[in-house]
């Protein structure tokens, strides 16, 4: 075995053991901790990602040595590492951005608090991405949902008490949708590996014993998760959750935290059900509405919205909608299209995020649009980096968000009933995206002068500046290079298989 | 069929019928404490579940006294320990539901969530 194949479980633990260090550690050491974990977990993805292209096969990492039925598993391929680099850099980036602003919004004593739920964050995120075993993704899922709950309740104020408790009680219901599911799946076939489930079902759905049950887990499991990761009817937590936490959480919980719950989505629908029994299981169909009414409604509350950041919250459950309509269709395109939007929307969202609280940040402080007026002189950099998050969630050509979009509608071209409603509603849903991202970006240029305004420059904020055009650049990257993307994106799929 | 069936294994039924009415309370209560008592009887209707499921009349657990018997005398562990894990995710999210009730309470002298969201209003915050 090569040495590298130990880097999934090296990340999973390294991120872990930092979390319980950090809370002995003063601030400054948790930070220096923190970042240098992210930045060797990143790159000890990188390699592993490198490696498993070379190889072209995945690999499953025994942890304790017990084979296939008995012992927990790690399983790793293209998918699976890249996915890691993914979350460690917009993670990196997140938190580097909002670094600053965390000074004035968390009190210092608590800072390594905040180190310690990153780190947390980042380990339940990796175990999510890299577990073989359904029961160890449940623990992990609740792990996460502890830690997104401390980032957002770590900034004291009544409303992001009370949306940490809204977060809880819909996230506490879908675990306990997601454990159900669990014991009765573990109940028909006897198996908690992923891979070991797959084969029970194989048999079940062949012998054609066992249906219903079956059935009715996948829609528990997918219930559970579709309301951690806020599909349309069970978003009501989701505005307030980011839009009054600190902004590096706004920007984790947005981009982070959802999507471990979707690529686990993903994982058991290929590596536990199966994709035939899953398309033929009529659950997506259902998963297919909520998408497109999601889409829809979330951009209508979201340009109903004068509240900068509870927009671009209201936003994500349009951006949610995009993902859980490429897996309604039910295919591989249909599935590359929403992987591939996961990455997009994740870079945006953080994007977004990040640039508004510059720009609330010269307007006094303000988050409503009348004082946002001209903000985008005031603080050229985000004001540029708002107009890029912006033209890619619209989907301009050039920027990640319109390859996604491209790649949607192709995926829907050629689906007997599923063409019509999904073209329409994505048309329907960027025209309403152009309408409030664009709306603002005109607002942030109409020229005004405020001279009580502060105007804040490159200079004065450098670190903020440059996680800003790091962001951009990553965003143009993913929406010139989709190509190789693509081709990751197949790779990791039919590895999955 | 469904008849025998139903009666044969009651114990799973009760806990199906069990988790219906935590997750009901979880997510139409008002009262926060009593939310979390739904949230208790769900994940405590999950572990009967798995409990009754992980136990075969006339095995015993899976420890050896004398020596060991055939396969045939024990039971699978892996439920019980399910269980047990269960058991520690669902002490710590109650622990954290119950301090923000108690941050909440503090702050806003009432238990009813939408109650402290008018406050909120109120607030302007």
């Amino acid at each position: 075995m090569d040495f590298i194949q130990n880097f999934p479980f090296f990340s999973i633990i390294l991120s872990m053991f930092s979390g319980t260090v950090s809370s002995v550690l003063p601030a400054r050491a948790a930070k220096i901790l923190n970042t240098v974990l992210i930045s060797v977990v990143g790159m000890m993805s990188a390699i592993l990602l490198v490696y498993l292209m070379g190889t072209g096969e995945s690999y499953v990492y025994w942890m304790g040595h017990f084979p296939a039925p008995w012992g927990n598993e790690i399983r790793a391929g293209v998918l699976e590492a890249g996915m890691a680099l993914f979350f460690c850099t917009i993670m990196l980036l997140s938190v580097m951005g909002g670094r600053k602003k965390l000074i004035g919004e968390v009190e210092y004593s608590k800072h390594n608090l905040y180190y310690i739920l990153t780190n947390l964050l980042l380990s339940s995120l990796l175990a999510l991405v890299y577990t073989n075993d359904l029961f160890t993704a449940y623990v992990f899922v609740e792990i996460n949902t502890i830690a997104a709950c401390g980032l957002i309740m770590i900034r004291q104020n009544g409303r992001t008490v009370e949306a940490a408790v809204r977060y809880m009680i819909m996230s506490l219901l879908g675990s306990g949708l997601f454990l159900i599911s669990l014991c009765t799946l573990y109940d028909m076939t006897g198996h908690l590996l992923m891979s070991n489930i797959k084969e029970a079902v194989a048999v079940l759905s062949q012998r054609q014993e066992y249906q219903i049950p079956l059935m009715t887990t996948i829609g528990l499991m997918c219930t559970g998760l579709a309301i951690k990761s806020a599909l349309f009817p069970f978003h009501s937590w989701l505005p307030d959750a980011y839009g009054y936490s600190t902004v590096s959480s706004a920007a984790m919980l947005s981009s982070l935290v959802s999507k471990g719950y979707i690529f686990l989505l993903i994982k058991i629908f290929y590596r536990v059900i199966g994709f035939d029994i899953i398309v033929h299981g009529k659950i997506i169909n259902i998963l297919f509405l909520f998408g497109l009414l999601g889409m829809i409604v979330g951009s209508l509350s979201a340009i109903r919205e004068n509240d900068i950041r509870r927009m671009i919250a209201f936003s994500s459950v349009a951006q949610i909608g995009y993902i859980y309509m490429g897996f309604g269709l039910g295919t591989e395109s249909g599935m590359t299209a929403s992987i591939y939007h996961i990455l997009a929307h994740a870079a945006t969202k953080s994007l977004l995020f990040i640039a508004a609280i510059g720009l609330t940040d010269v307007s006094g402080g303000s988050r409503r649009f009348q004082d946002l007026t001209g903000a985008g002189y005031r603080h050229k950099i985000a004001g540029v980096a708002f107009t890029v998050g912006a033209l890619s969630m619209v989907g301009v050509p050039m920027f990640s968000g319109f390859v996604s979009k491209l790649l949607f509608a192709e995926a829907s071209i050629g689906h007997t009933y599923k063409m019509f409603p999904a073209v329409i509603a994505l048309g329907l849903s960027t025209i309403l995206n152009a309408i409030y991202f664009m709306k603002t970006v005109i607002r942030i240029y109409v020229p005004e002068k405020r001279p009580d305004y502060e105007v804040i420059t490159v200079k004065d904020e450098k670190e903020y500046s440059l996680t800003l055009v790091c962001f951009i650049v990553l965003n143009v990257a993913l929406g010139m290079l989709s190509q190789p993307i693509e081709g990751w994106i197949h790779a990791g799929l039919a590895m999955f298989g | 069929m469904l008849g025998p069936n139903l009666f044969s294994n009651y114990a799973e039924a009760v806990a199906v019928i069990l988790f219906g009415i935590g997750f009901s309370n979880l997510l139409l209560q008002r009262n926060l404490i009593k939310k979390i008592i739904g949230l208790n009887i769900m994940d405590t209707a999950i572990y009967l579940f798995l409990a009754v499921k992980g136990y075969i009349a006339g095995r015993v657990a899976p420890i050896v006294v004398d020596q060991v018997q055939e396969v045939e005398a024990y039971i699978n562990p892996i439920p019980s320990g399910l269980v047990l894990t269960g058991i520690v995710v669902s002490v710590s999210v109650t622990a954290i539901m119950l301090s923000l009730t108690i941050r909440l309470y503090r702050r806003y002298h009432t238990l009813d969530l939408d109650e402290i969201s008018l406050q909120l209003k109120k607030e302007g915050l």
